[in-house]
Protein backbone atom coordinates (compact mmCIF):
# COMPACT_ATOMS: atom_id res chain seq x y z
CA UNK A 1 0.00 0.00 0.00
CA UNK A 2 1.37 3.33 -0.86
CA UNK A 3 0.82 6.73 0.60
CA UNK A 4 1.55 5.56 4.52
CA UNK A 5 3.03 8.05 6.28
CA UNK A 6 2.88 7.39 9.91
CA UNK A 7 4.68 4.26 10.76
CA UNK A 8 5.71 1.69 13.46
CA UNK A 9 7.89 3.33 16.56
CA UNK A 10 11.01 1.02 16.49
CA UNK A 11 10.65 0.04 20.05
CA UNK A 12 7.52 -1.40 19.02
CA UNK A 13 9.25 -3.04 16.16
CA UNK A 14 11.54 -4.61 18.32
CA UNK A 15 9.55 -5.47 21.17
CA UNK A 16 7.43 -7.18 18.38
CA UNK A 17 10.37 -9.37 16.95
CA UNK A 18 11.80 -9.92 20.37
CA UNK A 19 7.91 -11.35 21.03
CA UNK A 20 7.49 -9.61 24.30
CA UNK A 21 4.87 -6.85 22.88
CA UNK A 22 1.40 -7.70 24.46
CA UNK A 23 -0.85 -9.43 21.73
CA UNK A 24 -3.48 -6.83 21.20
CA UNK A 25 -0.59 -4.48 19.98
CA UNK A 26 1.17 -6.91 18.09
CA UNK A 27 -1.83 -7.76 16.36
CA UNK A 28 -1.85 -3.65 15.13
CA UNK A 29 1.53 -4.54 14.37
CA UNK A 30 1.23 -7.51 11.94
CA UNK A 31 -1.85 -6.06 10.64
CA UNK A 32 0.31 -2.86 9.67
CA UNK A 33 3.31 -4.70 8.40
CA UNK A 34 1.43 -6.52 6.01
CA UNK A 35 0.12 -3.28 4.41
CA UNK A 36 3.54 -1.50 4.58
CA UNK A 37 6.58 -3.29 2.48
CA UNK A 38 8.73 0.07 4.81
CA UNK A 39 7.86 -0.98 7.91
CA UNK A 40 7.75 -5.06 6.82
CA UNK A 41 11.75 -3.98 5.77
CA UNK A 42 12.69 -2.40 9.11
CA UNK A 43 11.09 -5.99 10.97
CA UNK A 44 13.05 -8.04 8.95
CA UNK A 45 16.40 -5.59 10.20
CA UNK A 46 16.00 -6.07 13.37
CA UNK A 47 15.40 -9.80 12.85
CA UNK A 48 18.73 -9.68 11.25
CA UNK A 49 19.88 -8.38 14.64
CA UNK A 50 18.09 -10.99 16.82
CA UNK A 51 20.15 -13.38 13.94
CA UNK A 52 23.36 -12.01 14.68
CA UNK A 53 22.82 -12.16 18.14
CA UNK A 54 21.93 -15.99 17.62
CA UNK A 55 24.55 -16.82 15.50
CA UNK A 56 27.63 -15.06 18.07
CA UNK A 57 25.96 -16.58 21.16
CA UNK A 58 27.84 -19.43 23.22
CA UNK A 59 26.33 -22.78 22.11
CA UNK A 60 25.14 -24.99 25.01
CA UNK A 61 25.35 -28.82 24.52
CA UNK A 62 22.10 -30.43 23.32
CA UNK A 63 21.10 -33.88 23.93
CA UNK A 64 22.24 -36.79 21.49
CA UNK A 65 18.36 -38.14 22.00
CA UNK A 66 17.12 -34.26 20.87
CA UNK A 67 19.21 -34.91 17.96
CA UNK A 68 17.86 -38.26 16.96
CA UNK A 69 14.52 -37.12 17.78
CA UNK A 70 14.54 -34.32 15.14
CA UNK A 71 15.99 -36.36 12.73
CA UNK A 72 13.70 -39.41 13.11
CA UNK A 73 10.56 -36.93 12.80
CA UNK A 74 11.53 -35.44 9.30
CA UNK A 75 9.76 -37.84 7.77
CA UNK A 76 6.41 -37.50 10.19
CA UNK A 77 3.35 -36.35 8.85
CA UNK A 78 2.25 -32.99 10.04
CA UNK A 79 -0.31 -29.87 9.17
CA UNK A 80 0.55 -26.74 9.05
CA UNK A 81 -2.85 -24.61 9.55
CA UNK A 82 -3.56 -22.29 6.03
CA UNK A 83 -3.50 -18.89 7.19
CA UNK A 84 -6.64 -16.57 7.09
CA UNK A 85 -5.84 -14.58 3.49
CA UNK A 86 -6.88 -10.60 3.63
CA UNK A 87 -10.79 -10.13 3.10
CA UNK A 88 -11.75 -6.76 1.64
CA UNK A 89 -9.75 -3.65 4.01
CA UNK A 90 -9.48 -6.66 6.78
CA UNK A 91 -5.77 -7.81 6.83
CA UNK A 92 -4.76 -11.55 7.06
CA UNK A 93 -4.08 -11.39 11.04
CA UNK A 94 -6.91 -9.43 11.03
CA UNK A 95 -9.25 -12.29 9.47
CA UNK A 96 -7.06 -14.82 11.59
CA UNK A 97 -8.27 -13.26 14.57
CA UNK A 98 -11.82 -13.01 13.86
CA UNK A 99 -11.35 -16.71 12.88
CA UNK A 100 -12.02 -16.12 9.19
CA UNK A 101 -15.56 -14.12 9.77
CA UNK A 102 -16.69 -10.69 8.60
CA UNK A 103 -16.78 -8.53 11.52
CA UNK A 104 -20.25 -8.53 13.67
CA UNK A 105 -20.59 -4.62 14.65
CA UNK A 106 -22.32 -4.03 17.83
CA UNK A 107 -23.76 -0.18 18.24
CA UNK A 108 -22.22 2.31 20.51
CA UNK A 109 -24.23 5.57 20.22
CA UNK A 110 -23.76 8.53 17.54
CA UNK A 111 -23.95 6.46 14.49
CA UNK A 112 -20.22 4.49 15.63
CA UNK A 113 -20.11 0.94 16.02
CA UNK A 114 -17.28 -1.60 17.42
CA UNK A 115 -16.35 -5.32 17.34
CA UNK A 116 -14.20 -6.67 19.82
CA UNK A 117 -11.64 -8.95 18.91
CA UNK A 118 -10.26 -9.59 22.11
CA UNK A 119 -10.15 -8.39 25.67
CA UNK A 120 -8.05 -9.23 28.38
CA UNK A 121 -5.62 -8.42 30.82
CA UNK A 122 -3.00 -7.51 28.37
CA UNK A 123 -5.29 -4.79 27.56
CA UNK A 124 -8.02 -4.93 24.39
CA UNK A 125 -7.99 -4.98 20.35
CA UNK A 126 -11.54 -4.14 18.42
CA UNK A 127 -12.78 -2.49 15.46
CA UNK A 128 -13.82 0.59 15.27
CA UNK A 129 -16.60 1.87 12.41
CA UNK A 130 -16.75 5.32 12.50
CA UNK A 131 -19.63 7.22 10.61
CA UNK A 132 -18.00 9.78 8.33
CA UNK A 133 -17.72 13.33 9.84
CA UNK A 134 -18.32 11.84 13.16
CA UNK A 135 -16.02 12.42 16.59
CA UNK A 136 -14.53 9.56 18.25
CA UNK A 137 -15.30 10.94 21.85
CA UNK A 138 -12.72 12.89 23.26
CA UNK A 139 -10.19 10.98 25.35
CA UNK A 140 -7.32 10.96 27.16
CA UNK A 141 -5.11 7.43 27.75
CA UNK A 142 -4.12 5.72 31.05
CA UNK A 143 -1.34 3.62 28.98
CA UNK A 144 -0.27 2.90 25.21
CA UNK A 145 -3.16 3.09 22.47
CA UNK A 146 -2.64 2.06 18.51
CA UNK A 147 -4.99 2.80 15.55
CA UNK A 148 -4.92 1.50 12.73
CA UNK A 149 -6.89 3.04 9.74
CA UNK A 150 -8.04 0.11 7.52
CA UNK A 151 -10.60 2.71 5.67
CA UNK A 152 -11.15 5.98 5.16
CA UNK A 153 -9.39 8.15 7.43
CA UNK A 154 -9.49 10.35 10.48
CA UNK A 155 -7.62 13.82 11.96
CA UNK A 156 -6.67 14.73 15.54
CA UNK A 157 -4.67 17.71 16.89
CA UNK A 158 -1.39 15.50 15.95
CA UNK A 159 -2.19 15.39 11.46
CA UNK A 160 -4.14 13.16 9.33
CA UNK A 161 -4.59 9.37 8.98
CA UNK A 162 -5.58 7.57 5.69
CA UNK A 163 -5.44 3.76 4.89
CA UNK A 164 -2.56 1.88 6.40
CA UNK A 165 -1.39 4.77 8.53
CA UNK A 166 -0.59 4.07 12.50
CA UNK A 167 -1.41 6.28 14.83
CA UNK A 168 0.69 5.69 18.42
CA UNK A 169 -0.78 7.69 21.56
CA UNK A 170 0.71 7.51 24.74
CA UNK A 171 -0.75 8.71 28.29
CA UNK A 172 0.52 12.72 27.21
CA UNK A 173 -2.19 12.95 24.21
CA UNK A 174 -5.55 14.24 24.72
CA UNK A 175 -6.90 14.07 21.49
CA UNK A 176 -10.44 14.10 19.56
CA UNK A 177 -10.22 12.08 16.10
CA UNK A 178 -12.56 13.18 13.32
CA UNK A 179 -13.32 10.39 10.54
CA UNK A 180 -13.24 12.41 7.44
CA UNK A 181 -16.11 12.59 5.14
CA UNK A 182 -16.22 10.20 2.39
CA UNK A 183 -16.26 6.51 3.12
CA UNK A 184 -17.13 5.78 7.00
CA UNK A 185 -13.38 5.02 8.89
CA UNK A 186 -12.64 1.63 10.10
CA UNK A 187 -10.22 1.24 12.27
CA UNK A 188 -8.11 -1.25 14.16
CA UNK A 189 -7.25 -0.04 17.74
CA UNK A 190 -5.63 -1.49 20.99
CA UNK A 191 -4.58 -0.48 24.29
CA UNK A 192 -3.61 -1.58 27.30
CA UNK A 193 -5.35 -0.03 29.36
CA UNK A 194 -9.16 1.60 29.91
CA UNK A 195 -9.91 4.94 27.90
CA UNK A 196 -10.62 7.47 29.70
CA UNK A 197 -13.42 9.85 28.19
CA UNK A 198 -13.89 13.32 29.16
CA UNK A 199 -17.60 13.99 29.06
CA UNK A 200 -19.96 12.28 31.46
CA UNK A 201 -22.05 9.99 29.16
CA UNK A 202 -19.76 7.82 27.56
CA UNK A 203 -17.92 7.31 30.93
CA UNK A 204 -21.23 5.73 32.30
CA UNK A 205 -21.41 3.89 28.89
CA UNK A 206 -17.82 2.72 29.06
CA UNK A 207 -18.07 -0.43 31.38
CA UNK A 208 -20.60 -1.61 29.05
CA UNK A 209 -19.19 -1.20 25.92
CA UNK A 210 -15.86 -1.99 27.53
CA UNK A 211 -13.98 0.68 25.90
CA UNK B 1 32.27 -15.32 0.38
CA UNK B 2 32.50 -18.20 2.03
CA UNK B 3 32.36 -18.29 6.08
CA UNK B 4 35.07 -20.17 7.16
CA UNK B 5 33.51 -21.18 10.49
CA UNK B 6 33.95 -24.74 9.61
CA UNK B 7 36.15 -26.23 7.60
CA UNK B 8 34.77 -29.44 7.94
CA UNK B 9 31.22 -29.57 6.68
CA UNK B 10 32.18 -27.38 4.33
CA UNK B 11 34.35 -30.03 2.20
CA UNK B 12 32.06 -32.49 2.84
CA UNK B 13 28.71 -30.16 1.49
CA UNK B 14 30.74 -28.33 -1.16
CA UNK B 15 31.03 -30.05 -4.67
CA UNK B 16 34.76 -29.81 -5.50
CA UNK B 17 34.26 -28.83 -8.64
CA UNK B 18 32.25 -25.55 -7.09
CA UNK B 19 34.80 -24.68 -4.65
CA UNK B 20 37.49 -24.37 -7.35
CA UNK B 21 35.45 -22.25 -9.35
CA UNK B 22 34.76 -20.11 -6.33
CA UNK B 23 38.63 -20.07 -5.44
CA UNK B 24 39.48 -19.15 -9.17
CA UNK B 25 36.48 -17.04 -9.78
CA UNK B 26 39.01 -14.29 -9.68
CA UNK B 27 39.11 -12.55 -13.10
CA UNK B 28 35.50 -13.22 -13.07
CA UNK B 29 34.60 -10.75 -10.16
CA UNK B 30 31.69 -9.41 -12.00
CA UNK B 31 29.60 -13.12 -12.07
CA UNK B 32 28.51 -13.71 -8.49
CA UNK B 33 27.99 -17.55 -8.43
CA UNK B 34 25.96 -19.47 -6.33
CA UNK B 35 29.08 -20.89 -4.31
CA UNK B 36 29.77 -17.72 -2.94
CA UNK B 37 26.68 -17.83 -0.74
CA UNK B 38 27.68 -18.42 3.09
CA UNK B 39 27.88 -22.10 4.19
CA UNK B 40 24.97 -21.65 6.23
CA UNK B 41 22.66 -20.31 3.29
CA UNK B 42 24.19 -22.81 1.13
CA UNK B 43 22.60 -25.87 3.73
CA UNK B 44 19.42 -24.14 3.90
CA UNK B 45 18.84 -23.93 0.04
CA UNK B 46 20.04 -27.72 0.40
CA UNK B 47 17.12 -28.38 2.48
CA UNK B 48 14.83 -26.03 0.78
CA UNK B 49 15.40 -27.03 -2.82
CA UNK B 50 16.91 -30.76 -2.86
CA UNK B 51 15.49 -31.40 1.32
CA UNK B 52 18.92 -32.77 1.61
CA UNK B 53 18.80 -34.16 4.85
CA UNK B 54 22.51 -33.80 5.31
CA UNK B 55 22.67 -30.23 4.89
CA UNK B 56 19.54 -30.46 7.69
CA UNK B 57 21.88 -32.11 10.40
CA UNK B 58 24.70 -29.45 9.80
CA UNK B 59 21.99 -26.83 10.15
CA UNK B 60 20.91 -28.66 13.80
CA UNK B 61 24.57 -29.41 14.85
CA UNK B 62 25.28 -25.28 14.15
CA UNK B 63 21.83 -23.88 15.50
CA UNK B 64 20.20 -25.57 18.12
CA UNK B 65 23.15 -25.13 20.34
CA UNK B 66 22.65 -21.63 20.32
CA UNK B 67 19.09 -21.59 20.18
CA UNK B 68 19.23 -23.55 23.29
CA UNK B 69 21.04 -20.91 25.02
CA UNK B 70 18.46 -18.64 23.53
CA UNK B 71 15.64 -19.89 24.47
CA UNK B 72 16.46 -20.87 27.95
CA UNK B 73 17.38 -17.14 28.49
CA UNK B 74 13.96 -15.80 27.22
CA UNK B 75 12.18 -17.17 29.88
CA UNK B 76 11.36 -20.74 29.14
CA UNK B 77 10.95 -23.36 31.84
CA UNK B 78 14.11 -25.56 31.62
CA UNK B 79 12.30 -28.64 31.00
CA UNK B 80 10.61 -27.31 28.14
CA UNK B 81 14.30 -25.62 26.50
CA UNK B 82 14.62 -28.85 24.45
CA UNK B 83 11.33 -29.20 23.25
CA UNK B 84 10.99 -25.94 22.06
CA UNK B 85 14.43 -26.28 20.06
CA UNK B 86 12.83 -29.38 18.71
CA UNK B 87 10.05 -27.68 17.34
CA UNK B 88 11.64 -24.60 15.46
CA UNK B 89 14.12 -27.24 13.93
CA UNK B 90 11.07 -28.86 12.82
CA UNK B 91 9.61 -25.57 12.12
CA UNK B 92 13.05 -24.92 9.72
CA UNK B 93 12.81 -28.04 7.98
CA UNK B 94 8.91 -28.22 6.91
CA UNK B 95 8.60 -24.17 6.30
CA UNK B 96 12.20 -24.22 4.24
CA UNK B 97 10.24 -23.64 0.84
CA UNK B 98 9.31 -20.07 2.09
CA UNK B 99 13.01 -19.56 2.99
CA UNK B 100 13.98 -16.46 0.87
CA UNK B 101 17.57 -15.62 0.86
CA UNK B 102 16.78 -12.29 -0.82
CA UNK B 103 14.94 -11.01 2.00
CA UNK B 104 16.81 -12.83 4.85
CA UNK B 105 19.92 -14.71 6.30
CA UNK B 106 19.47 -18.29 7.88
CA UNK B 107 20.23 -16.99 11.15
CA UNK B 108 16.89 -14.06 10.93
CA UNK B 109 14.80 -16.51 9.61
CA UNK B 110 15.40 -18.70 12.33
CA UNK B 111 15.27 -15.63 14.67
CA UNK B 112 11.69 -15.27 13.48
CA UNK B 113 10.35 -18.88 13.64
CA UNK B 114 12.54 -19.11 17.12
CA UNK B 115 10.41 -15.96 18.56
CA UNK B 116 6.84 -17.35 17.15
CA UNK B 117 7.11 -21.18 18.40
CA UNK B 118 7.91 -20.00 21.61
CA UNK B 119 5.15 -18.18 22.22
CA UNK B 120 2.72 -20.12 20.62
CA UNK B 121 4.22 -23.36 22.92
CA UNK B 122 4.36 -21.60 26.02
CA UNK B 123 1.31 -18.97 25.86
CA UNK B 124 -0.53 -21.75 23.84
CA UNK B 125 -2.20 -18.91 21.84
CA UNK B 126 -1.80 -18.37 18.01
CA UNK B 127 0.83 -15.31 18.18
CA UNK B 128 0.00 -12.63 15.24
CA UNK B 129 2.00 -12.93 12.25
CA UNK B 130 1.89 -10.69 9.03
CA UNK B 131 0.54 -11.93 6.19
CA UNK B 132 3.50 -13.85 4.43
CA UNK B 133 4.28 -12.54 0.64
CA UNK B 134 4.69 -16.25 -1.31
CA UNK B 135 8.06 -16.69 -2.69
CA UNK B 136 7.90 -16.96 -6.34
CA UNK B 137 8.94 -20.93 -6.26
CA UNK B 138 11.34 -22.27 -9.51
CA UNK B 139 12.78 -19.04 -9.75
CA UNK B 140 17.03 -18.54 -9.01
CA UNK B 141 17.56 -15.88 -6.37
CA UNK B 142 19.47 -12.85 -7.63
CA UNK B 143 22.51 -13.63 -6.12
CA UNK B 144 24.06 -9.67 -5.83
CA UNK B 145 21.34 -9.61 -4.02
CA UNK B 146 21.46 -12.30 -1.86
CA UNK B 147 25.34 -11.86 -1.59
CA UNK B 148 25.18 -8.24 -0.30
CA UNK B 149 22.48 -8.56 2.03
CA UNK B 150 24.88 -11.14 3.73
CA UNK B 151 27.49 -8.32 3.43
CA UNK B 152 25.39 -6.35 4.94
CA UNK B 153 24.71 -8.95 8.12
CA UNK B 154 28.13 -9.16 8.34
CA UNK B 155 29.16 -6.29 9.09
CA UNK B 156 25.79 -5.88 11.77
CA UNK B 157 27.83 -8.65 12.81
CA UNK B 158 30.92 -6.74 13.31
CA UNK B 159 29.20 -3.57 15.21
CA UNK B 160 27.37 -6.05 17.52
CA UNK B 161 31.21 -7.23 18.23
CA UNK B 162 32.03 -3.87 18.85
CA UNK B 163 29.58 -2.19 20.77
CA UNK B 164 30.58 -1.47 24.55
CA UNK B 165 29.06 -4.07 27.20
CA UNK B 166 26.68 -2.38 28.67
CA UNK B 167 25.06 -1.17 25.41
CA UNK B 168 25.72 -5.38 23.95
CA UNK B 169 23.71 -6.59 27.24
CA UNK B 170 20.58 -3.52 26.42
CA UNK B 171 20.54 -4.43 22.58
CA UNK B 172 20.52 -8.10 23.62
CA UNK B 173 18.30 -7.95 26.36
CA UNK B 174 15.87 -5.96 23.71
CA UNK B 175 15.90 -8.94 21.50
CA UNK B 176 16.22 -12.19 23.23
CA UNK B 177 12.40 -10.78 25.05
CA UNK B 178 13.95 -9.40 28.48
CA UNK B 179 12.91 -6.20 28.18
CA UNK B 180 9.06 -4.75 27.59
CA UNK B 181 8.24 -2.09 24.78
CA UNK B 182 8.23 0.37 27.45
CA UNK B 183 11.81 0.16 28.73
CA UNK B 184 13.59 -0.62 24.96
CA UNK B 185 15.53 2.32 23.68
CA UNK B 186 14.87 2.56 19.95
CA UNK B 187 18.60 3.82 19.25
CA UNK B 188 20.52 0.12 19.75
CA UNK B 189 23.81 1.38 17.76
CA UNK B 190 23.39 -0.59 15.09
CA UNK B 191 23.71 -0.33 11.33
CA UNK B 192 20.23 -1.29 10.94
CA UNK B 193 19.31 1.52 7.98
CA UNK B 194 21.54 -0.13 5.17
CA UNK B 195 20.03 -3.78 6.31
CA UNK B 196 16.72 -2.08 5.50
CA UNK B 197 16.99 -0.59 2.65
CA UNK B 198 19.05 -4.01 1.22
CA UNK B 199 15.58 -6.04 1.94
CA UNK B 200 13.19 -3.30 0.91
CA UNK B 201 15.05 -4.09 -2.80
CA UNK B 202 14.28 -7.61 -2.23
CA UNK B 203 10.50 -6.94 -1.63
CA UNK B 204 10.52 -4.58 -4.37
CA UNK B 205 11.80 -7.19 -6.91
CA UNK B 206 9.47 -9.78 -5.53
CA UNK B 207 6.44 -7.32 -5.71
CA UNK B 208 7.52 -6.57 -9.36
CA UNK B 209 7.39 -10.64 -10.06
CA UNK B 210 4.18 -10.79 -8.40
CA UNK B 211 2.75 -8.87 -10.65
CA UNK B 212 3.98 -9.83 -13.94
CA UNK B 213 2.72 -13.38 -12.98
CA UNK B 214 -0.48 -11.60 -11.22
CA UNK B 215 -1.25 -10.30 -14.71
CA UNK B 216 -2.89 -12.50 -17.76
Amino acid sequence: MTGITHHIPDNLLIAYAAGTLPNPFALVVAAHVSLCDDCRARLAAHEAAGGAIIEQSAPQEVSASLRDRVLDALDAPFEMPAPQPRHGVYPGPVMEALKGHPPKWKPIGMGNRQCIIDHGAEGSVRLLWIAPGQAVPDHGHNGLELTLVLQGAFADETGRFGPGDLEVADADLEHTPIAAEGAPCICLAATDAALKFNSFLPRMLQPLFRI
Amino acid sequence: MIMLDDHRTLAVIAPCDSLVVSMTAGKEQAQVRKTDYSIQTEWMLAVRDDRDRRAFAQLFDHFAPRLKGVVARSGAPPAQVEDIVQDVMLTVWRKAHQFDPERAQVSSWIYQIARNRQIDILRRERRPIPEEIARQEDTTPDASQVLALEQETEKLRQALSQLKPAQREMVEKAYLGELSHTDIQAETGLPLGTIKSRIRLGLERLRHELKTIGTP
